[in-house]
């Protein structure tokens, strides 16, 4: 059973609905103590990276998902959920993440293209990792952020170029991080999101 | 490189397809959540409902719409029509929409783009900008399908509605909506040129060469059309592929 959380904050349900087309199990989970009965997990997110942990250090998720993490248990986070994963950020100030991926979270440069990165970009494939399995390059998935993760390529499965490298796809051990909706990014998103639930499985 | 967009639209009234046929009358064509899928396999990179009920019982109609989409189909979904407050925006988000598209409402209260961009963030706000050209020059913007002329310069509300919060401009020319003769490109022009938010060009599409022209010549980051996809006079697939074949960066 995958658990996504819900932190008051986030696209929980669109997430919800692509896990339940593919007939993966899962529920919303708004209570840290469950995260131990869940075989892997989701964080999803949108808004700012300052309120965000703000509301997962106050409701008890930042170590009950840090402990899951350490656990071994898959996890994987989206878009802001992604960025969250990192050791900081720097949206309205430094805030510490979680710390669960080398790296930080800094705005984009985007060197006069339109902030925010928003539509579909491609992906181009650095290093092959489960979740990544079925993605080639050229394939499109749909981004919506001011922000990226500045991050080691050790850390990177996939990138965008929009001026800069954007990670799109990331992974330490067992924690992945996607930047783009893969609930949002049809086909490609799709794949991706049943890689995450075979992982949970085996 | 970023994608352009192909956006298919689908008027819905009371929980059904209908689309004006030779400008007599209305026609059902259809169920909405059914012809979102088929536009979804076409490869359409986002699909947009605009909700055409005056009711209240088919509002509420649209929201079970919107929820049954939002099960089945799975790239953004934009949602207009009849949005007049902060509430209506949660309903329709917490339905499984991506987007609410706002028109005559953020016009007569603008206030409703800054409140609605605060609380659920830019990226789920669509101006709608319905504009028409002045016969002294430039273009003003209209509500109420072209009825009621507000006075009001269309660039100058564009640049007002990013100020507050807008995450993209839907932008459709009166003077060509419904003539298939092509987008308005100097209308499409001026207004991508003057907002650093992606615009969607709206209204006039009748072939191909339409999707590429607008692409070539405006800085146009998405293209929309209704009767065109719902008459299958073309698929999103030709289209992309005549946009493919003009160099022009679209999802495979």
């Amino acid at each position: 059973m995958i658990h996504i959380i819900d932190y008051g904050a986030g696209n929980l349900f669109s997430v919800q609905n692509a896990l339940n087309y593919l007939q993966i199990e899962n529920k919303i989970t708004a209570n840290p103590a469950e995260l131990a009965e869940a075989d892997g997990i989701i964080l999803p997110g949108v808004g700012a990276f300052r309120d965000a942990m703000t509301m997962l250090n106050e409701s008890g998720f930042t170590e009950a998902i840090k402990e899951q993490a350490a656990a071994g248990k898959p996890i994987l986070g989206i878009c802001l959920g992604m960025q969250m994963l990192f050791e900081k950020g720097y949206e309205f100030g430094e805030t510490d993440g979680l710390g669960l991926i080398p790296g930080k979270v800094v705005l984009i440069d985007g060197g006069g293209l339109k902030i925010p990165h928003m539509g579909w970009n491609d992906l181009n494939v650095l290093h092959d990792c489960p979740l990544s399995a079925d993605i080639a390059d050229g394939d499109y998935v749909y981004y919506v952020h001011s922000y990226r993760a500045d991050t080691d390529d050790a850390y990177i499965s996939c990138y965008t170029m929009y001026n800069e490298k954007i990670p799109g796809l990331v992974y330490c051990d067992n924690v992945y991080g996607a930047q783009f909706h893969p609930e949002k990014s049809g086909q490609v998103g799709m794949n991706i999101l049943k890689n995450f639930a075979k992982l949970v499985r085996t | 490189m970023l994608a352009k967009r192909i956006i298919p639209c689908l008027d819905v009234r009371d929980g059904k397809v209908v689309k004006g046929v030779n400008f007599v009358g209305i026609k059902e064509v259809g169920d909405p959540v059914q012809c979102a899928i088929d536009y979804d396999r076409q490869g359409a990179d986002e699909i947009t409902f605009l909700d055409i009920t005056a009711t209240h019982e088919g509002r509420s109609t649209m929201i079970d719409v919107v929820r049954n989409t939002a099960k089945n189909v799975f790239v953004p979904l934009t949602v207009g029509g009849g949005i007049r407050t902060v509430d209506d925006f949660r309903e329709l988000l917490r339905a499984g929409a991506d987007k609410i598209s706002v028109n005559s409402a953020a016009v007569r209260n603008p206030q409703l783009i800054s409140e609605a961009a605060d609380k659920f963030g830019s990226q789920c706000v669509v101006v709608a900008i319905d504009a028409r050209r002045k016969a002294e020059g430039g273009f003003t913007v209209v509500v109420n399908g072209g009825r009621i002329d507000m006075q009001m310069d269309a660039i100058e509300w564009a640049k007002e509605c990013e100020r507050r919060g807008a995450g993209e401009i839907l932008l459709t020319s009166m003077d060509t909506d419904g003539c298939k003769q092509g987008f308005d490109l100097e209308l499409t022009d001026a207004i991508s040129k003057v907002v650093n938010i992606p615009v969607i060009a709206s209204g006039g599409c009748g072939n191909l060469d339409h999707f590429s022209e607008v692409f070539e010549k405006t800085g146009a980051d998405a293209a929309l059309a209704a009767s065109l996809f719902h008459f299958k006079e073309l698929t999103v697939q030709q289209v992309k592929e005549h946009l493919r074949n003009k160099n022009i960066p679209v999802r495979r």
